[in-house]
């Protein structure tokens, strides 16, 4: 049931991830938004198969919920009607292509390496909700603190950046 | 086949790689932004699989921290972008080719 469920989830983010990148019939900004939508919830479905519960719903409530919301509300207000009368230059396509090719290669490698034959070790961490708060709260209490000031620089920045008089 | 660790990994690889397809290939800066989002989410998933697969909570404690400090990038991104359309009325990469505004 488990590799069942890993199979749908990961083929599904594969799938809606490459629409996000290259859909063959829009080059419409907004439908790539939307698969990236798909993309982050099915992605969220494999965080729950990792039992990772409270990754996968901040997963959907910060990806899905305000930075897509984000996206949508520029794309909406900038209005971008010449994205698809241009044409895909053939240069894009080769460097995507040889960059692409080699960072896979290196992946490959990498896993490969690793010897994917051995089993690994049973997982253990079961419901892990709580103890992550625990460690969030006492360990990493000074990084998080950090975060809560660098979402206090972003939130000025921002309101700064849209100010009409930009100097 | 059951699944393990390094089915994880594939398809953290895979999804990078089509993040990075799309930073090189498309040339709409809203894409590309979407597109880092992609290769973000793809090392998140790599941590997450990490932290299961070795009984280490740590992996999930750097991915939510990964998470926020990305929502606090989209916004300032965005509104960066929001801020060059208005002075160049324009959004495509082809066309922001030099340094002065």
């Amino acid at each position: 049931m488990h590799d069942l469920f890993f199979y749908l989830f990961a083929f599904l983010t594969l799938l809606c991830g490459f629409l996000v990148v290259a859909n063959p019939f829009s080059r419409n900004p907004v439908t790539s938004a939307m698969f990236l939508v798909l993309t982050i919830v099915s992605m969220a479905g494999l965080f729950v198969l990792l039992h990772a519960f409270f990754l996968a719903a901040v997963q959907i409530l910060v990806y899905a919920g305000a930075v897509i919301v984000l996206f949508l509300f520029v794309l909406m207000m900038l209005d971008l009607k010449d994205e698809r009368r241009r044409k895909i230059n053939r240069f894009g396509i080769i460097a995507g292509a040889i960059s692409v090719g080699a960072v896979g290669l290196i992946f490959l490698k990498a896993i490969i390496a690793t010897k994917p034959g051995t089993r690994l070790a049973a997982p253990t961490v079961e419901g892990a909700t709580k103890a992550l708060g625990q460690i969030l709260f006492t360990d990493y209490l000074l990084p998080f603190e950090i975060l809560s000031v660098l979402l206090l620089v972003a939130m000025v920045g921002v309101i700064l950046l849209s100010k009409k008089d930009l100097k | 086949m059951h699944v393990g660790l390094e089915h994880y990994l594939i398809v953290s690889a895979l999804l990078f790689c089509l993040g990075l397809l799309g930073v090189v290939m498309r040339r709409n800066l809203l894409v590309i932004y979407m597109s880092l989002e992609l290769m973000l989410n793809a090392a998140n998933l790599a941590l997450v699989a990490f932290s299961r697969f070795n009984s280490n909570l740590n992996g999930q404690v750097m991915v939510f921290f990964i998470i926020t400090v990305a929502a606090a990038e989209v916004a300032v991104g965005l509104a960066l972008i929001v801020a060059l359309y208005r002075k160049r009325q324009t959004a495509h990469v082809e066309d922001l080719a030099t340094m002065k505004l």
